[in-house]
């Protein structure tokens, strides 16, 4: 069974965000660059879905400038055998629908059972490419998978998706989308052996023209990035308890609006 | 010829990212909870070599990575500035060394590639006696042959991590010091399987931190002369080729500690706010910060040096001496800063402030004292008289 797994780089958790000098963008000096967590359940999901089976091929897929192969190569080294770098000037400012355009390209020519992404990326938190790369493939799509087992003629997968106090199981037709939720499983870290070996794999590099794409005008344009404002200071309540709880009652009330 | 890389490669960097991984499975709490009870991390050590780290610098043909001693350090650096304690584990990277530079084939076929699995630990190594200390050629314990067998008399001090070893590199004199021409003559290097091994007895000492550190006595222990490491009485030199890879890793250990101390040093200066503003806005403060970062990046330069010369087969004795002095004193220079930017609070256990500045004090003495790093520059690279 082949397995196409979507992963984006995005900046490390711990990032301290700064807008940019265009202010339309983060300014990325000195930023440690990661595979988006989510992402990584999804490539976790589907190395034990190969484990499990016994047999089939994962690859991993990027879209991005050259620092992604970095991350490509990360996925490798948890054991993906190969990898498909999307890495074109004609994709430099594209918007979610143009990279599930470009994705939906590459999953026709390389034909999957199965796509899995994460849920979203954590830097613009958009989740919007794994739904709209289903809608152009027309294939079925769940998100927020908790658990799924894919039937041992391939032919479907039940995934269970998180929703309030619950998870709701479907059967879904392969090939299908899948977005993985945290919990979805603990991803494995790269060995010492597996960080080796994945000099050796292959990161395929692809043009927009190699997949009959040109430039596409993004539909959506980032207007402009605010930082957030500082917090406000605290607030300390002065004075005896009974008078102190009546002056907090009423911020609460008239001030804060909380109560 | 060695060069300095002042970039990480993809593939350290990749490297760095997956201990880092590995490090965040193991948080402040368990080290301090290890730290109390004065017990081994061996899930941690246990999770590392499963995942190759510890093979780094055993050979592929023996199983290994056969990596350099750069990437080596920044395994063992990675540990050290996630807040962990590389300490116990980082002789396993180089004890090997002597084994594979100085050993049979048989030896090495026979170990090596089950030390690179961890089916076999080899992270002891007998040197220090209570007699001897830092004078390492008047050591005492004694090994005499008789018929395949070598018979080993004698105290070891300070003998780390034997409990958790398989196996243990000992040196030990095979012909007595006033038969030989040279004091350094007349010492032998044996690796012995430790395990159930009669005559030796090991008493555990509490130490100042978590170090699984024991004295050893050594009573008619008797070991297969086969565990022999190359030629009888060539010992002392084989342990001294072994030195700067030693060296070289444990100012790896000093950088991660220092660099870890420098994070929190900034980061709790930033943000506690005492007369009204941060306390890293008053001098006093930033700039015992200031200067220990410095310290840093000049140890960092040292050690990054040492280890291209090396990597490349040159000499560098001189090199891996200062990178250990320098990191050593960095790490702690770092650790006053920190714990003193933290006032009370870095004396509180659950900051690992005063853990961390316990552990990182070790490298001013031991594997060799600072003073000895001194009395060697001198000598050796400065052409001085000999001190010692
Ligand atoms: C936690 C811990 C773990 C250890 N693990 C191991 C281990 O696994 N294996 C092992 O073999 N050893 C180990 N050691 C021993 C360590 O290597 C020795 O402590 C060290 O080499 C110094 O020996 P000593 O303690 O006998 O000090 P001494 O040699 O007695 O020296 C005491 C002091 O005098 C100074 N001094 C001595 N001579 C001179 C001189 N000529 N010039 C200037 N100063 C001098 C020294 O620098 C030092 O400050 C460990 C030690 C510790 C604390």
């Amino acid at each position: 069974m082949k397995i196409l797994v979507a992963i984006k780089q995005v900046p490390d958790t711990a990032t301290q965000v700064k807008v940019g000098g265009d202010g339309k963008s983060i300014d990325t000096a000195g930023i440690t660059w990661i595979v988006s967590p989510y992402d990584e359940y999804a490539v976790e999901e589907a190395l034990r879905i190969k484990e499990k089976r016994g047999q089939g091929e994962v690859v991993a897929i990027s879209l991005g400038p050259d620092r992604v192969r970095e991350a490509l190569r990360s996925c490798l080294a948890m054991g993906c055998d190969r990898a498909i770098h999307l890495n074109d000037a004609a994709w430099s400012a594209v918007d979610t629908l143009a990279t599930a355009r470009a994705l939906a390209a590459v999953v026709t020519q390389e034909a999957p059972q199965l796509v899995l992404c994460g849920r979203q990326a954590i830097d613009d938190d958009m989740g919007a490419v794994t739904a709209q790369l289903a809608e152009l493939l027309g294939w079925p799509c769940a998100y927020w998978i908790m658990e799924e087992a894919v039937d041992a003629d391939g032919k479907t997968v039940r995934a269970a998706r998180q929703v309030e106090g619950g998870l709701e199981v479907f059967d879904l037709p392969l090939p299908a989308v899948l977005a993985a939720q945290k919990g979805l499983n603990e991803p494995r870290y790269p060995t010492l052996k597996g960080i080796m070996g994945a000099k050796k794999k292959e990161i395929k590099d692809v043009k927009a023209a190699d997949l009959g794409l040109g430039a596409e005008p993004a539909q959506l344009a980032v207007l402009g990035l605010e930082a957030l404002p500082p917090r406000p200071p605290g607030r300390i309540i002065e004075g005896d308890v009974p008078s102190a709880v009546k002056e907090l009652v009423r911020a609460l009330r008239e001030d804060a609006k909380a109560i | 010829m060695a060069t300095i890389s002042l970039s990480l490669t993809e593939e350290q960097r990749a490297l760095r990212a997956g201990v880092v991984e590995i490090c965040k499975r193991y948080p402040g709490e368990y080290w301090r909870d290890l730290d109390a009870r004065r017990e081994y991390p061996d899930k941690f050590v246990t999770e590392l070599t499963q995942a190759g780290y510890l093979a780094a610098l055993i050979p592929q043909d023996y199983g290994g990575a056969g990596l350099g001693i750069r990437d080596g350090g920044l395994i063992l650096e990675t540990i050290n500035a996630s807040g962990g304690n590389a300490a116990a584990c980082h002789a396993q990277m180089y004890i090997m060394g002597t084994v594979l530079r100085h050993g049979s084939e048989a030896q090495k076929r026979q170990y090596l590639p089950k030390i690179a699995t961890g089916e076999l630990r080899l992270q002891a190594f007998g040197v220090t006696e209570p007699n001897s200390g830092s004078d390492t050629t008047k050591l005492q314990t004694t090994a005499v042959r008789r018929g395949d067998r070598y018979v080993v008399n004698g105290q070891k001090m300070f003998i780390s991590r034997v409990l958790q070893s398989d196996l243990m590199l000992l040196l030990a004199r095979t012909t007595p010091v006033d038969q030989v021409k040279r004091k350094t003559d007349g010492l032998s290097v044996f690796l012995i399987d430790i395990r159930h091994l009669e005559g030796l007895e090991v008493r555990p000492l509490r130490m100042m931190m978590n170090h699984s550190t024991n004295a050893l006595f050594f009573d008619n222990m008797e070991i297969p002369a086969e565990s022999l490491v190359g030629e009888e009485g060539r010992g002392f030199a084989y342990i001294l080729d072994g030195m700067n890879a030693e060296r070289i890793l444990v100012a790896s250990d000093s950088l991660g500690d220092a660099r870890w101390f420098i994070e929190k040093a900034v980061a709790y200066s930033n943000q506690r706010v005492i007369f009204g503003r941060p306390i890293g806005a008053n001098q006093g403060v930033q700039f015992a910060i200031a200067k220990a970062h410095i310290a840093i990046e000049a140890a960092q330069l040292m050690r990054d040096k040492a280890a291209a010369l090396f990597d490349a087969g040159q000499p560098c004795g001189g090199e891996a001496n200062m990178a250990k002095y320098l990191g050593a004193e960095a790490a702690w220079d770092a650790g006053n800063a920190c714990i003193d930017c933290h006032g009370g609070y870095g004396y509180a256990e659950e900051y690992d402030v005063e853990r961390k500045f316990r552990e990182c004090r070790l490298y001013k003495t031991a594997p060799i004292n600072n003073n000895l790093v001194l009395a060697y520059v001198g000598e050796h690279v400065l052409g001085l008289p000999r001190s010692y």
